[in-house]
């Protein structure tokens, strides 16, 4: 039986269960890289130039994990576009050549391309020929495509019921996940999931959100349809498919009577977010609280707790500021909030 | 109207003439300064690539200046170019001036849509007077490149080097007065022979190619120059990216001449094997290309966090080993400064240098013999 190995990291947090049960149909068997930690994270710095960003820094770790196994193959997609007319970010169009030049030795890549951009045509062609590697049946690598996406729609619509993508993927794998305790705020979180969803380069923001009393609302939670619709109200479509999503729940968000106020999780260096951030930042400031939280490989736990606090605080401040004045606070209290940050 | 445009090296001539020929009011930015950086910086997104930010600060100091119109190219992804005219109407509007931004969003190769666009801006001109207009703008824009390449090749071997950069400097500015095409011409036969007459010293100089992202290699200002600083420290520098070239590979789809682009593409594999954006793919293929023709090394310049030059830089330690080339990568921001830079390069250059005095293999192996 051959063995494929599967990088925990980056586009793991989006399709792990299409790839897992795709390649488990064809007989392979799946290893995955252990959640990212702090070997992962030195790793991954040790094997990156410099100016990368953390994400890839992180995956880079993942995959010389993965190398010292015994595998068969490791799987670094070649994600050029999940959708038409968009991109992901061009760091994901040399993933496979990138982990080629910087990690020497590694197995076999499966450098699937995946490029739906214009159509469908060539993405098909690539998974018959990925296939090829396990059996000679074309018909059973279809049917073990088709079989994959039946499980991520699964996957995502346990998520879109108040998980977070990693908890959903652990719900899909078989494990008991609990209901969300009591909470009184609710706040819309913004990233890329492979950040957001990652505990090391968010630094378990949700979950410390969570553990202070706020209900998390993600971009997986709300419906494809009215997230595109917002997206749709900027003068030019926004090319990246994570940007584009991030924009459109942002101003849905920022509609909405029962969200307290946004957070945004960029990662230092990034390039998509440099501007789709600022673009989000401009469009929400005056509806709802907002702050951008930047982190890198040197952010400290402590700095992104105490501006949760601070934030979660002023939340709570201003909510019962409104309830016994019914005046709408905007403005002077959110700025000099954000001055105090 | 009163058209402005963003300025990316020498590329203003050639659009001041173009905008003229269709009798428009041009108001080009001033050259950039340390003003024009300032106030790039303070209105920009603090993480944004640098382009972006001089961008800016040009569009103010025009609009200041009374444009009331910019002219800016657009693009569909993947890298953040393509979104950065919206950024920057959004915010110029938010600081409150009046223009309108005109976004030339022309995907690659479709010249007939671009010659559409550029025809809707001048509107009382004729569809030919358009063609004379970009036929024109090409012609000085022909004539500045024979002159920078000359320079590129001259700077190195002249005694000096002041008198050099000076007939070039004149030159520059005579073709963006030239009111006609054989002027341009002239200029350039007479600038390109005084400059081959300047006395040479008869030491071979060190050859390195220049890579990397495009407004960096173009525009001198946003890498400390360093493209002249490495001609005074005699190496003479082939950039990988031409404006003409990229004019006639995207915009005209290679129509306007013979073009190698398909051919270092082609060159980047197998260490690169999918195009990443911007100009990361031709960096890895330029690169692999300069080091088959025995240049002695690469620089490759990008601003800082530019994402397709991160992918190239990534690989190029990979082409460097196997091609036996020295790379060298520098990112610039707006913190970046022209000693600093000054020292990097010397530091390369005086490295080229202590490795070719050494005798190579087959040298030793002939010597042995
Ligand atoms: S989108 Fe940003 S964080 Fe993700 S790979 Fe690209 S630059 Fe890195
Ligand atoms: S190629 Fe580099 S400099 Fe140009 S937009 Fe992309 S990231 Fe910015």
């Amino acid at each position: 039986m051959s063995r494929v190995g599967i990088p925990r990291s980056l586009f793991y947090y989006y399709y792990y269960p299409l790839w897992k049960s795709f390649f488990a149909d064809l007989g392979a068997e799946i290893l995955t890289s252990a959640p990212s930690n702090r070997h992962t994270v030195e790793r991954g710095i040790e094997l990156a130039v410099d100016e990368t960003c953390f994400p890839i820094k992180v995956y880079l770790g993942h995959v010389a994990e993965l190398c010292r196994e015994e595998l068969d193959y490791i799987f670094v997609p070649r994600l050029v576009s999940v959708e038409a007319r968009s991109y992901i970010c061009p760091k994901f169009m040399g993933l496979p050549d990138m982990v080629r030049a910087l990690i020497k030795e590694t197995p076999p890549l499966i450098d699937i391309t995946v490029d739906l951009s214009c159509d469908e045509k060539c993405f098909q062609k690539d998974i018959i020929r990925v296939g090829r590697l396990f059996t000679r049946q074309a018909r059973k690598i279809q049917l073990a495509y088709q079989h994959g996406c039946e499980e991520l729609r699964l996957c995502r619509s346990l998520a879109s019921q108040g998980f977070t993508m990693e908890e959903a993927i652990k719900m899909w794998e078989g494990e008991p996940m609990e209901a969300e305790s009591e909470t009184d705020l609710n706040i819309g979180v913004l990233g890329h999931g492979y950040s957001l969803y990652d505990e090391r380069i968010s630094m378990n923001l949700v979950k410390r959100l969570r553990a202070m009393n706020c209900k998390v609302l993600l971009p997986e939670h709300l419906g494809s349809e009215v997230v595109e619709a917002e997206a749709a109200t900027v003068p030019k479509r926004v090319f990246w498919t994570l940007g584009r999503k991030m924009l459109g729940s942002a101003l849905h968000m920022s509609q909405r009577e029962d969200v307290d106020g946004i957070i945004y999780l960029a990662c230092f260096g990034c390039g998509p977010d440099s501007l789709i951030g600022e673009i989000i930042e401009r469009k929400v400031r005056d509806n709802k609280p907002f702050i951008l939280l930047t982190v890198d490989e040197h952010s400290g736990e402590a700095g992104i707790i105490t501006r949760l606090e601070a934030f979660c605080d002023m939340l709570r401040r201003r909510r019962n500021y409104r309830s016994e004045s019914k005046l709408s606070p905007y403005g002077a209290s959110l700025h000099s909030f954000e001055n105090t940050v | 109207m009163k058209v402005s445009f963003p300025h990316m090296g020498h590329l203003y001539i050639p659009l001041k003439t173009l905008f003229k020929g269709l009798k428009l009011e041009v108001i080009a930015p001033p050259p950039i300064s340390q003003k024009t950086m300032e106030l790039g910086v303070k209105y920009s997104p603090e993480f944004a690539c640098l382009p972006l930010k001089i961008n800016m600060g040009n569009f103010i100091e025009a609009l200041e200046q009374g444009a009331d119109t910019i002219v800016m190219a657009g693009g569909w992804g993947p890298c953040r170019f393509g979104y950065y005219a919206q950024v920057e109407r959004e915010i110029l509007q938010e600081l409150g001036y009046d223009f309108q931004m005109v976004v030339l969003e022309a995907p690659d190769s479709r010249i007939s849509e671009l010659l559409l666009q550029l025809k809707a801006l001048g509107e009382k001109v004729s569809v030919r007077e358009a063609y004379q207009a970009i036929r024109f703008a090409w012609k000085k824009l022909i004539a500045i490149e024979k002159l920078e390449k000359k320079l590129e090749y001259c700077l190195p071997r002249a005694i000096d080097k002041n008198r050099l950069e000076s007939i070039f400097e004149r030159a520059l500015q005579a073709i963006d007065e030239a009111e006609s095409q054989q002027e341009v011409e002239k200029i350039a036969q007479e600038s390109l022979r005084e400059m081959e007459k300047s006395p040479f010293k008869s030491a071979e100089v060190l050859k390195i190619g220049l890579v990397g992202e495009i407004y960096t290699i173009l525009e001198p200002a946003s890498n400390c120059y360093a493209a002249r600083c490495l001609g005074r420290l005699d190496a003479h520098v082939s950039r990988s990216i031409y404006v003409s070239d990229w004019v006639n590979d995207h915009l005209f789809g290679g129509y306007l001449r013979k073009s190698n682009h398909k051919q270092i593409m082609q060159s980047s594999r197998p260490y690169l094997n999918h195009e990443v954006g911007g100009h990361g793919q031709e960096t890895v293929g330029s690169t692999v290309d300069f080091a088959r023709r025995d240049y002695n090394g690469i620089i490759q310049i990008a601003p800082l966090t530019c994402m397709p030059e991160i992918v190239a830089q990534s690989i190029l330690g990979r082409v460097s080993e196997e091609l036996e080339i020295p790379c060298m990568t520098l990112y610039f921001d707006e913190h970046s400064g022209a000693a600093g830079v000054y020292t990097r390069l010397e530091a390369f250059v005086d490295m080229l240098q202590r490795k070719r005095a050494l005798p190579s293999n087959s040298q030793l192996m002939e010597a042995r013999a």
